[in-house]
């Protein structure tokens, strides 16, 4: 990690779906799909953002890629603020952002060449190669590990390892900076996903990448990330370094999504104590006030159902917003204070 | 002969392009209050298997041959009707995706009713009083109130209990499950696999889970079966393949999923290519064009195909190299890669 100016950073974001009724389309509602989260992301690091559907992962992408206009709060890309950027002033940025979709069927058109589909960022950007679009295309499809002879076939006639990497080769075209990649790995069988989790390190290693990951699997983020998010309902619940994060979880939420993984070893497996979350994630629609994950939480008191806890500092890097933190330094922190009984 | 015994199964389905030979020579058995794991990747015949041995795949394309003995009785020479009756009785599959698996016009309460009332000769009111009784034992809030819910009604890991519900509700002896818990996220996918691995032992039932997830497998399964091509290449205990692994292929899904339990690697060791076409399954052993071990067979492995054969104990592996040489291997250069890392 460098300790320079961050590429991305975002201060309390927030996108609110409204949700309409009726023949004149009356709000009657808001989906906050994200509300209000904060973070930053350095150059050449990997962000991992994990949580389970609905929390606002992939809307959180969408947002920082600016597909998505945010409702409030403000995004950054190299000191830049393009919350509200228009079209056409964010076209010449979306060269150095780009983003790889989860599911590579839908994501390509069919009735495009593999050429045609790496090739059109240069068309879009009007960029200039030294020898011809169709030999950078081809340099690209190479170094992804695609046949560059197989410039003129159709999405259709490859695997879904191999399409993924057409999607990854597209993103590549036009050497961006940062690449968000939702959920790149969790189409693909296990065997191939390696192969692709393998080739997005190289990749950022031979051309100095910064990328957001976003995925629900913990175990690939794990194993990619150098730093992590963890979201629940539209929120970051904590955020920090990748050992600290997976060696000494401190909010229970982080604890419970880890424990909750099964291992690939059974006699490991039987002997573990397991976390049980009861209930499913609140609807984003009607999310629990204060804390929001008071209504499954163990640790729960009734300061979680009157104040929000804020993302706090406890220690090098790791911010946690929780009342209760578990493995929290010493000296521990004092509980706080429950509000006057009305 | 075990509870459910399925020798030499296979399930060949004719098409333009040839014929696509989804389950080649499959033989597995299951007793009651076991769990067997399928392990394979997408298009190894898995889900193909469970279908057949449901007889799902009774009136269709598919050639289907060897032998299904459920409970002493064979199922593949058995009349379709006849099957059918044993269907949500003697064994009930739960589907990958339960929301597509359920009848979105339909309650969930009266899709259960209609399950039960066929094989029980009892009012509607006795049904529906036991279709509570089941969603309450899965786990569903309020089951009395959410017995007339519609599928959309419900969330997925809900979807999934009701599913389950459904298919226990005539206390079946054999249920397969296709990827369960797959459509879900993995707090809700905990609670599944605590209830499916309880109501398993309260029913003593016969349980067969079939998934590509080796972390789900070793949850719940007492023996393992991994698919490759629409065959067995490597069975055993869960401890034989978690432990003892003697398999390439097996080896390299060990190697190509990252760990929680470990330290993180530098690097996953995937397997190269990728899975075969089922019409051009490559001669000799399937594997061999992926398997980094097969010039060691001095090109055995390109013309003849291995045959699986026991190395111990009812561990069984489908492979040319002889058993020290894989024995060898894996404790020596496949082993200390994984648990170092």
């Amino acid at each position: 990690m460098t300790e320079n100016e961050p590429l991305l950073s975002v201060h309390n974001m927030e996108k609110h779906f409204p949700v309409t009724k009726g023949l004149f389309k009356r709000q009657v509602g808001a989906v906050k799909a994200v509300d209000g989260i904060s973070f930053e992301v350095y150059k050449g690091e990997t962000l991992g953002l994990v949580g389970e559907s609905g929390c606002g992962k992939s809307t959180t992408g969408r947002l920082v890629t600016r597909l998505l206009e945010p409702t409030a709060g403000k995004v950054f890309f190299e000191g830049q603020d393009i919350s509200h950027m228009s079209q056409g002033h964010l076209r010449p940025l979306r060269r150095d952002m780009q983003m790889i979709f989860q599911d590579p069927y839908s994501s390509l058109n069919p009735r495009h060449t593999v050429g045609a589909i790496v090739g059109a960022p240069f068309r879009i950007q009007g960029v200039q190669t030294e020898h011809g679009v169709k030999k950078a295309v081809q340099d690209i499809l190479e170094r992804v590990g695609l046949n560059p002879e197989h410039y003129n076939r159709y999405p259709h006639e490859f695997s879904g390892g191999q399409r993924q990497r057409i999607g990854i080769a597209r993103t590549l075209a036009l050497k961006p900076k940062l690449i968000i990649a939702d959920e790149p790995v969790s189409a693909l069988d296990v065997s191939i996903q390696a192969q692709v989790v393998n080739l997005l390190e190289d990749l950022q290693k031979e051309l100095d990448l910064t990328y957001v990951v976003i995925a629900h699997d913990l175990s690939v983020v794990r194993h990619i990330s150098d730093r992590v998010a963890v979201m629940y309902l539209g929120k970051i619940v904590e955020i920090a370094d990748r050992k600290q994060l997976y060696s000494s979880p401190m909010h229970p939420y982080t604890n419970a999504l880890l424990s909750a993984v099964p291992v690939p070893d059974p006699r490991a497996g039987r002997g573990r104590e397991r976390i049980r979350l009861t209930g499913d994630v609140p609807s984003p629609l009607n999310p629990p006030p204060a804390c929001r994950f008071h209504t499954r939480c163990w640790k729960a008191q009734d300061i979680c159902k009157k104040v929000e806890p804020p993302l706090e500092e406890l220690a090098g890097g790791h911010r946690v917003a929780c009342h209760f933190p578990e493995n929290a330094p010493e000296p521990a922190k004092a509980a706080p204070a429950v509000p006057a009984q009305e | 002969m075990s509870f459910l015994d399925v020798k030499d199964l296979k399930i060949h389905f004719p098409t333009d392009d040839g014929l696509v030979k989804s389950v080649d020579g499959l033989s597995f058995g299951v007793e009651r209050g076991k769990t067997l794991g399928i392990v394979g990747e997408s298009g190894s015949g898995k889900s193909v298997t469970s279908l057949g041995v449901l007889g799902l795949h009774k009136g269709g394309p598919a050639k289907i041959s060897g032998e299904i003995w459920l409970d002493g009785e064979e199922l593949i020479g058995a009349s379709a009707e006849h099957v059918r009756g044993l269907r949500g009785k003697k064994m009930a599959m739960i589907f990958q995706d339960p929301l597509s698996s359920m009848h979105p016009y339909y309650t969930v309460g009266h899709q259960i009713i209609e399950a039960y009332r066929i094989h029980n000769d009892v009012t509607k009111q006795v049904a529906r009083k036991h279709a509570v009784d089941m969603l309450g034992r899965v786990g569903i809030p309020e089951p009395g109130r959410r017995v007339d819910s519609y599928p959309h009604e419900f969330s997925g890991g809900m979807r999934q209990r009701a599913m389950i519900a459904m298919a226990l509700s005539c206390d079946p002896e054999l249920l397969i499950a296709d990827e369960p818990t797959t459509a879900l996220d993995v707090t809700v996918q905990a609670q599944i696999l605590d209830l499916m691995r309880d109501l398993q032992r309260e029913f003593d039932s016969a349980l067969i889970v079939i998934t590509h997830d080796l972390g789900v497998v070793a949850e719940l399964s007492d023996d393992i079966l991994v698919m490759y091509a629409g065959k067995c290449v490597e069975y055993g205990s869960a401890d034989d393949i978690f432990y003892r692994p003697e398999h390439p292929y097996t080896w390299g899904l060990l190697g190509s999923m990252p760990r929680l339990d470990r330290e993180p690697t530098e690097r996953l060791m995937p397997i190269k290519g990728s899975p075969p076409s089922l019409i051009n399954v490559p001669p000799g052993c399937a594997f061999s064009p992926r398997c980094p071990y097969a010039e060691r067979t001095g090109g055995r492995a390109e013309t003849e195909a291995p045959l699986l054969a026991e190395t111990e104990g009812g561990h069984l592996v489908r492979c040319h190299m002889d058993r020290t040489e894989r024995r060898d291997l894996w404790e020596n250069e496949i082993k200390p890669v994984l648990e170092t890392q």
